[in-house]
């Protein structure tokens, strides 16, 4: 509809509608945001399953270098775990495939459920940091007083540009508890 | 310009309902100013009285007025009500009055939605201030709200949130309001470029309006849903990451504090011309400045986050777009300083204003370029240099500027003089106390004095006393400014049409007061 | 004469600003105890000058202005409203100041992320409202509380020299070592800030973020949680106390020897 042969009105209108599209479009944004943030910034999330990682060829070893890697453990406030990883660091070759190994125990007289929340420092690391098989995969279930350690395998891509930083591997354990009615 | 005028005399256009009533179902563009106005002067002086009991309890060290707990809710309120409160709905109340005057327009393009925009503003403010009231008291967490800490806020935030929502629907449907008429109801025969500068800052402002409120929106409902709904948003536990609440937050955040200065640069580009008594410099470019501000303040948000853990890349690429936004702001400064070059210079009111704005922007905007530098920004995020900064840009830049059109329009709108000896003490008052508190902030933020604390070390002691005594007197200084617009109001010297000898444009072609319905007839602008 | 009270006027700015710049305690920022630090305060001169003369340009023009081109003394306007010349240079010029600016400033950043080959890291973990510092090498865990009394706080008793700036167990670190840190937290989003050391690292519940830095001189240096975290965030201090390798090592033996009785007990 030409603008030209409408009344003053409609036009106004016409505009508005366009407009409020405009407005709702950004509100759609700022939820779209969350899991473009997610995919820009390159955290991993505790969805992503085993799959993905697991399929990956296996990559050839750059004995050149060695990367540094240190692991690191955190228990969130109310889980009334301890938890700690068996070796404080490794030096490893990208492409390696590494096993490490994390302890963790129920120090409380109930049972409890927890979740570890991977967090790499520096941040960039992530995008080159491939986990095979973790802990941090699924719920982790201890009865009162159990201790078990649990598996990392993961490697370092080949692809990490030459200067290499120390790695850190950290996990957060956070306590999971029964859903609520949502 | 040829202008066809209204012939009908003021009286007789006096709306038929009086009263409460009137004020309640009005759709006229200049009672919904008046009451804008009336609005965010009471915001302010809430806001106000915030601010004077957190310079009290920062007067000395050690606790003497009020505990930490509540410190916290009155810097988190002080903030959201005078930034949602005071600021923005003064700039639309200015937009109501001016915008159809300076346009030719009868009214705003939706009358009802106007009516509608106001309302919802006393509602959302009663929401907000009744939140201390609230278990746990009000919002404690920063006016910027960031999660995990407004995550374990009790119901006071709730209201807050709510009363956000509220807020951002009249700033929205007020934005929405405000492009359709100047985009469609101008006079015939004022092109874009013949509109004043005021037009063109508060276009610009309502579009960034239109692009931030609802991501606003979704931000603090995100926040609603990790609160009350079991979502993981903000919360590693379950995925999510806190940081992504300060993106969002600051995508939102940044060109708020553009949509806070804009409109003033709008009317500080009607009132330089005016008593400079020669066109403003440069017109074009003050439009293409104002444009490129409202699209690189969409890119630089990140500078708010410096201290996050970013990439370097991401560290270099805001603050590479904060050094760009500089220049397009320095140079509406050199534009205005170019309407003054060579002008006949009078100093009333409005122009004191308005140089005063141009003396404290200056500095605010010089500290910002110094903050853009990222390592010297880590060095002084969340300390009282950032406090420093912000009150320069935005309470002296956004707050004289709309003193300064206070001062210009009141005998447009009221039909008398303001006392112009009352508007001098004004001037000199605040700006002599406002330098008095803000400027030892710069130097406390400096020597690493945190913000957002209720006490501090012994060595801050001096600069605090002199920011809180400086405080005080701004504070004081306002009742005058309270006292001086109800004088006006109740009477004066009769104002002339033209009021001041250098004002140009459509509504100094109106009788003062203006009528109530004006431009019924469209002018034809040559 | 115009002229004369510009130049006064610049002077007169820049002399305290420089001194300032240049790390006076009372007026500016902490001195410097590091590299990142110094070249921070040197930024910041930088930058300072740079915007002292504009400002200077701009409040000399607008008090010319004022003064020369008054209705008072019979000044007619001169009707113009543009100059192309003036308009490019004046968008010009201050984009290449702009750039002039990024280019050290760039160096800093990179250097203030680089936390390769570390000599040692330290994690440091916010809570409300204290800090915990875990020696990840040296295996050594103790937290670190606000040791102001709290009649001090309330005014029951004369404040002390470091009031609200002190702690039962500092950060202990060797001089002229590159410490990493790695920060996280328990709770809410902390921030770990020492002003002479110009590290300022937040503390994100679930993620770890890293930083460095490392001391030049022996000292106590003594900081702040900058990032709101509840109603004790000001009472959550940073002290850091560096010393020469072999006394750390010192410290670090002892550290052992108590340690079932420091190793991470919550205060």
């Amino acid at each position: 509809m030409k603008t030209e042969t409408m009344t003053d009105v409609a036009r106004n209108r016409m505009l508005l509608a366009k407009l409020s599209l405009a407005a709702l479009g950004m509100f759609g944004f700022g939820y779209l945001l969350a899991p473009l943030y997610d995919r820009l910034c390159g955290a991993e999330r505790v969805t992503q399953t085993a799959a993905k990682d697991a399929a990956r060829p296996v990559t050839r070893v750059d004995s050149s270098r060695t990367v540094a890697v240190q692991y690191d453990a955190n228990v969130h406030g109310s889980l009334h775990w301890s938890f700690r990883p068996l070796q404080k660091t490794s030096q490893v070759h990208p492409g390696e495939l590494v096993h490490i190994r994390y302890e963790m125990t129920n120090e409380s007289d109930q049972p409890m459920i927890g979740q570890a929340v991977p967090s790499y420092a520096p941040p960039a690391a992530a995008t080159y940091f491939h986990k095979i098989e973790c802990f941090c995969f699924q719920n982790q279930a201890l009865r009162p007083h159990e201790t078990k350690t649990m598996p990392v395998v993961f490697l370092i891509d080949p692809a990490i540009p030459g200067d290499l930083p120390t790695i850190t591997l950290s996990y957060t354990f956070f306590e999971v508890r029964p859903r609520k009615s949502a | 310009m040829q202008v066809a005028l209204d012939n009908v005399p003021a009286v007789a256009q006096l709306p038929r309902q009086g009263g409460i009533l009137r004020w309640i179902r009005t759709t006229n563009h200049k009672d919904i100013g008046t009451l804008y106005l009336f609005f965010s002067l009471s915001m302010l002086l809430v806001g106000g009285l915030m601010a004077l009991t957190i310079r009290a309890e920062l007067f000395q060290p050690g606790l003497q007025i009020v505990r930490p707990e509540f410190f916290n809710q009155i810097t988190s309120m002080h903030g959201l009500i005078m930034i949602f409160g005071a600021i923005m709905p003064a700039f639309v109340g200015f937009a109501n009055w001016q915008l159809p005057l300076m346009l030719g327009a009868p009214d705003m393009a939706f009358p009802r939605l106007n009516n509608l925009s106001f309302w919802l503003l006393p509602f959302a403010a009663v929401l907000l201030v009744a939140s201390f009231f609230a278990p746990g008291g009000a919002t404690a967490a920063g006016w910027t709200l960031y999660a995990p800490l407004s995550v374990q806020m009790g119901p006071g935030m709730d209201m807050a949130i709510f009363a956000i929502h509220i807020l951002g629907v009249s700033s929205i449907v007020g934005a929405l309001n405000i492009i359709v008429t100047i985009l469609n109801m101008r006079a015939p025969g004022m092109t874009l470029f013949k509109m004043p500068l005021f037009a063109w800052t508060w276009l610009v402002t309502a579009f960034l309006l239109l692009t931030i409120m609802p991501v606003l929106a979704g931000t603090v409902t995100m926040l609603l849903f990790d609160r009350h709904f079991g979502t993981h948003f903000f919360d590693a536990a379950g995925g999510g990451d806190p940081v992504l609440f300060q993106h969002l937050f600051w995508f939102f955040g940044h060109p708020e504090v553009y949509v806070l200065i804009l409109p003033t640069f709008g009317i500080v580009s009607a009132v330089i011309p005016t008593f400079s008594r020669k066109p403003l410099f440069g017109l074009r470019s003050m439009v293409a400045a104002t444009c490129c501000i409202g699209i690189v303040a969409c890119a630089v948000w990140a500078h708010h986050m410096f201290t996050v853990g970013m990439p370097v890349a991401a560290q270099l690429f805001f603050m590479y777009s904060t050094l760009l936004i500089a220049v397009p702001t320095g140079i509406k400064v050199f534009n205005w300083l170019a309407t003054m070059w060579e002008g006949s210079l009078t100093f009333e009111t409005p122009m004191l204003f308005a140089i005063g704005f141009l003396f404290v922007f200056t500095i605010g905007g010089l500290t910002g370029v110094i903050l853009a530098i990222a390592p010297v920004d880590i060095q002084l995020h969340q300390t009282y240099y950032i406090v420093a900064h912000f009150h320069y840009t935005m309470v002296a830049s956004s707050l004289f500027g709309l003193f300064a059109g206070t001062y210009y329009w009141l005998p447009k709108w009221t039909g008398h003089m303001y006392d112009e000896k009352l508007g001098q003490w004004h001037f000199w008052l605040t700006l002599i106390f406002f330098n008095l508190t803000f400027i030892p902030m710069f130097f406390l933020g400096l020597a690493g004095m945190p913000r957002r604390i209720p006490d501090y070390a012994l060595q801050f002691t001096n600069l605090n006393s002199l920011a809180s005594i400086g405080a005080f007197g701004f504070g004081l200084t306002q009742l005058l400014f309270v006292y001086t617009v109800i004088k006006c109001i109740r009477g004066g010297p009769r104002a002339t049409a033209q009021v001041w000898e250098g004002a140009k444009g459509l509504e100094w072609t109106v009788p003062s007061p203006a009528p109530h319905h004006t431009f019924s007839t469209p002018p034809v602008v040559e | 004469m115009t002229e004369l009270a510009r130049k006064l006027a610049v002077s007169a700015l820049l002399q305290p600003a420089l001194a300032f710049a240049a790390g006076e305690p009372s007026l500016g920022f902490q001195p410097p105890q590091t590299v990142v630090a110094r070249q921070i305060v040197d930024l910041h001169a930088l930058v300072l000058s740079i915007c002292i003369v504009i400002a200077a340009v701009v409040f000399g023009v607008m008090f010319y202005s004022i003064v020369r081109f008054r209705k008072a003394a019979g000044r007619e306007a001169k009707q113009f409203h543009g100059n192309t010349t003036i308009e490019v240079l004046w968008t010009v010029i201050p984009c290449l100041i702009v750039a002039g600016i990024a280019y050290p400033a760039t160096k800093t950043v990179i250097e203030m992320k680089d936390t390769t080959n570390p000599d040692m890291t330290i994690k440091i973990t916010g809570y409300q409202w204290k800090w915990r510092y875990t020696y990840v090498d040296d295996g050594i865990d103790f937290y670190s509380s606000l040791s102001t009394p709290r009649d001090q706080i309330e005014n029951q008793a004369p404040k002390g020299e470091h009031y609200l700036l002190e702690v039962d167990h500092p950060l202990v670190v060797p001089v002229g070592k590159k410490i990493r840190i790695l920060t996280t937290a328990d709770d809410v989003i902390h921030s770990w800030f020492v002003p002479a050391l110009a590290v300022k690292q937040d503390a994100i519940p679930g993620f770890v973020r890293d930083s460095w830095f490392k001391v030049d001189a022996p000292g106590i240096y003594r900081g702040a949680c900058t990032e709101l975290c509840g109603k004790e965030h000001g009472f959550m201090p940073v002290v850091v106390e560096a010393m020469p390798e072999k006394d750390y090592r010192d410290w670090v033996a002892d550290q052992h020897a108590k340690s079932a009785a420091t190793a991470a007990t919550p205060q």
